[in-house]
């Protein structure tokens, strides 16, 4: 039996691919990936049209899909999170038929459950042998692990793995086992280091983030949830990284012996369970090096699949046992309602990613932003898209005070129990627009260019086109 | 109460807009040398409309203003400032007397152009040549509105042709003088900034050291230091119960009349009961003291 | 407040505005680019002009570009390049 193909063109013949099918990727090359650009060429040569694509984010480097948008290749479009030029264009009316966000535990859910049926799905693989058998792990693109492509490889149709480190058989320590696995393809590159994992992801020296880090690690103190077992989920994010660099001063200092970090996984999580302030990390993504390492080296630093991580069908999935979270936020309502898709011009510019996931599962869920960006409040009446609904959030921290969910009148009486600045969110709205000024509302076009799916399916929000 | 003096660069707005929650009990915003010479306008119009605007919520505001010198630009940062009614202004290279002396009679000229009451507006001369720490006690007593001094090390050190240590033993004389000068005029006295904004232990030790040898607090020029600082001034909850102790044994020997008192077998005498009531207006102001 | 030559204020980093101003051509013009112009474009043209008014300035090409700068930055920004301008040649 022979598996390997001699390119990606005729991988995507072989495939079987035909107009108006769906396709898919993980988006574990980031901003780096190459994977993507080359199979939509190749199926833009082979004269495929109509295409849906299903990538779990989407990045400035796939900045071609909006060509291959305008000439019909694709004209269906599914993701968890995307940025640059793809979101402006989304935004600005290319695409004819709303796309669709999903979370990150919602996209599993929906391939597992036949919701969003894949008929190809492209594998990027770091590592891969000739039969498929592949891992994220080792390689020149090494990119740790491999968790959000797990549904796709195990659901899809037909699999297709690409690699740029085609290795003896059987690969040891593979990720993805070659039952799933249909047709290998050696390629030169799959994509660029430099935009997969950063060297070191620093912590911020902006003063304001690092106000907002002792603040939220202080909440995290107060909560009573920091003790023997605890669990944790951080961004990448400068001032969500500084946080964990407190958190971990303080479980050093009081002795706390956590259980596992969670998430997209930095080199000061790393750290963490390196101190011993967790027994293990689940990975469903690495975002720098040490991570990388981490992950390939140690065995407390286990992959996970997104399904794993954040499914909502799953018999259960980690986010059910996380205790806090902390999260971005480009607004936040006063009904705590938090916005991530779309910034203050209505542009997408993200999407929830495991941002509604891990509000959900957590004990606390935490958004840590600046009570104002470029003149304009975080805080708002209402979110121009709700991507993760105010139920599931339990504190707001700014610089300028923190705000409790008024659901949470227990936490709220803990942190002020501990001298934190607690103030009604109502009261923060406030505080900022003396500042800014009251900003009039923005004004949209009538058509929807993306329905906002949460993660149990439901349609959380639609996102409207921008007025040029 | 002041422990802690964050310095916040005058031409600025995304600095000058968050100086309030910085955790500094004062912050100096810059006119001088984080301001080039060509934006000095720029830096007292901006600083001027941020005080003026935004609310530091209790936080002092004082202004480090440009060198006696004859730029002028001096005189035109006070015609500025001082309408708004900070609460210090910082004359910097302070030589003598006779300077804060000119730099005071300014200061009237504008107070009284502007309808305010003359000594509105008070002083803390920043001291970083070799001839302003021999003249300390003289710069100290210059003028009533000097309430503190401020010792400036990285220009001191050039004038002295020395190099500029994390330890400091270089800057040790100028220290100990500064602080004997100003307790000796009865006003406050701050050390000069830790400069590595990376080396928050070295921070604390040199905050630490700046106690021990008598000064009120530290200035700072980087955020990070602030709350090494502060914690550092604050008094620790046993300075605060050995205060307490001290005071309600005073308050017993008066109702009985006694007039020699002692306490875990020493003398309370004065100055031990002036530093009680310091320490506990202190722990007052910051609401409660800190761990040792 | 009569201006004299062409000056700018103010730099393109965040929470500031970069203010040019020159002689005009017999009244007060007012261009601005505003990466918050949706929602205070009107407000900011406004708190220009009456800073320009408020220093006599009758004649000026005023264009600036925001960085979501508050008000109090703004009056600053413009105040300091009218001024600028008004110095002679």
């Amino acid at each position: 039996m022979n598996k390997l193909v001699s390119s990606v063109k005729e991988a995507v013949r072989l495939s079987g691919l035909k107009d108006g099918m769906t396709i898919s990727f993980h988006h574990h090359l980031r901003n780096g990936d190459f994977v993507l650009n080359m199979v939509l060429e190749a199926a833009a040569e082979l004269g495929i049209k109509d295409l849906t694509v299903n990538a779990s984010s989407l990045f400035e480097i796939h900045a071609p899909l909006v060509e291959h948008i305008r000439n019909g290749v694709v004209t269906g479009l599914e993701t968890d999170y995307m940025s640059g030029t793809v979101g402006r264009a989304i935004s600005e009316g290319v695409l004819a038929k709303p796309m669709v966000f999903r979370s990150h535990g919602g996209r599993p859910a929906d391939i597992e459950s036949g919701q969003s049926p894949i008929d190809v799905a492209f594998i990027a693989a770091p590592t891969s042998d000739n039969m498929g058998n592949c891992s994220g792990k080792y390689g020149p693109s090494a990119c740790g692990s491999l968790g959000y492509a797990f549904a796709d490889a195990m659901y899809a149709k037909k699999v297709v793995v690409i690699t740029d480190n085609l290795v003896d058989y059987p690969l040891h320590d593979f990720s993805i086992p070659e039952i799933y696995v249909d047709y290998v393809v050696q390629v030169d590159r799959i994509g660029d280091p430099a935009g997969i994992v950063s060297g070191t992801t620093r912590i911020t020296r902006d003063p304001v983030g690092l106000v907002m880090a002792d603040y939220a690690a202080k909440v995290i103190d107060a909560s009573g949830l920091l003790k023997d077992g605890f669990s944790f989920q951080t961004g990448a994010g400068g001032a969500s990284l500084a946080a964990a660099k407190y958190l971990k001063d303080i479980m050093l200092r009081k002795n706390i012996k956590g259980s596992y970090g969670m998430g997209g996984i930095t080199g000061y999580m790393v750290d963490m369970l390196n101190a011993g302030c967790f027994q293990s990390l689940l990975d469903v993504q690495c975002f720098d090096l040490g991570a990388v390492q981490s992950i390939r080296e140690n065995p407390a630093h286990m992959e996970v699949s997104a399904s794993h991580y954040a499914s909502p069908i799953a018999k259960s999935a980690a986010v059910d046992s996380l205790d806090v979270v902390i999260l971005g936020a480009t607004q936040i309502d006063t009904d705590f309602n938090v916005n991530v898709h779309t910034d203050s011009n209505g542009y997408i510019m993200g999407g929830s990613g495991g941002h509604s996931d891990t509000a959900a599962g957590a004990k606390m869920a935490m958004i840590i932003a600046p009570l104002s960006r470029a003149r304009l409040s975080i805080v708002v009446d209402h979110v121009l898209t709700v991507s993760t609904p105010g139920s599931t959030v339990d504190v707001l921290v700014t610089q300028k005070g923190i705000a409790v969910n008024p659901a949470r009148g227990d936490l709220r009486e803990q942190l002020v129990a501990a001298g934190l600045p607690v103030v009604d969110i109502h009261e923060l709205k406030a505080r900022a627009e003396k500042l800014t000024g009251i900003p009039r509302p923005l004004e949209l076009g009538d058509r929807v260019v993306a329905d906002v799916r949460y993660r149990d399916g439901s349609i959380i929000d639609h996102i409207y086109q921008v007025r040029s | 109460m002041r422990r802690s003096m964050l310095f916040l660069p005058g031409n600025n707005p995304n600095m000058l807009q968050n100086g309030d929650i910085l955790g500094a009990d004062a912050i100096i915003l810059d006119l001088e040398d984080a301001v080039s010479p060509d934006e000095k306008d720029a830096a007292r119009i901006l600083v001027r409309n941020a005080i003026r605007t935004l609310d530091y919520q209790g936080c002092e505001i004082i202004i480090r203003i440009n060198a006696v010198d004859d730029t002028g630009f001096w005189k035109e940062d006070l015609d500025e400032v001082i309408p708004l009614k900070p609460d210090l202004i910082m004359p910097t290279k302070v030589s003598g007397a006779e300077y804060v002396r000119q730099v005071s009679r300014y200061m009237e000229e504008v107070e009284r152009r502007n309808g305010m009451e003359p000594g509105t507006v008070k002083l803390i001369p920043l001291i970083e040549t070799t001839l302003g720490v021999e003249n300390a006690f003289e710069i100290a007593r210059s003028d009533p509105r000097v309430v503190a001094m401020f010792l400036g090390a990285e220009d001191l050190t050039a004038d002295m042709r020395c190099v500029r240590t994390k330890e400091g033993s270089e800057i040790a004389y100028a220290r100990s003088r500064m602080v004997s000068a100003a307790r000796a005029a009865e006003i406050d006295v701050y050390d000069t900034p830790f400069t590595d904004v990376n080396d928050d232990e070295g921070l604390v030790a040199d905050a630490r050291l700046a106690k021990s040898l008598g000064f009120s607090g530290k200035a700072s020029i980087s955020p990070r230091h602030v709350s090494g600082i502060n914690q550092v001034f604050s008094p620790t909850e046993k300075e605060i119960a050995y205060a307490r102790e001290v005071l309600a044994i005073i308050e017993e020997a008066k109702a009985q009349g006694k007039g020699a008192v002692s306490l875990h077998g020493k003398m309370i005498d004065k100055p031990i009961v002036t530093r009680a009531q310091q320490v506990l207006a202190m722990a007052a102001a910051i609401g409660g003291g800190v761990q040792a | 407040m009569k201006l004299n030559r062409s000056a700018a204020a103010g730099t393109l980093e965040s929470s500031d505005i970069y203010v040019q101003a020159a002689p005009g051509k017999g009244q007060v013009e007012i261009q601005l680019e505003s990466i918050v112009y949706q929602q205070f474009g009107p407000s900011i043209v406004e708190t220009i002009r009456s800073v320009a008014e408020g220093l006599g300035v009758t004649d000026a090409v005023i264009s600036a570009v925001d960085r979501g700068a508050l008000d109090c930055t703004i009056r600053a920004r413009v105040e300091t390049a009218l001024k600028r301008a008004a110095k002679e040649a």
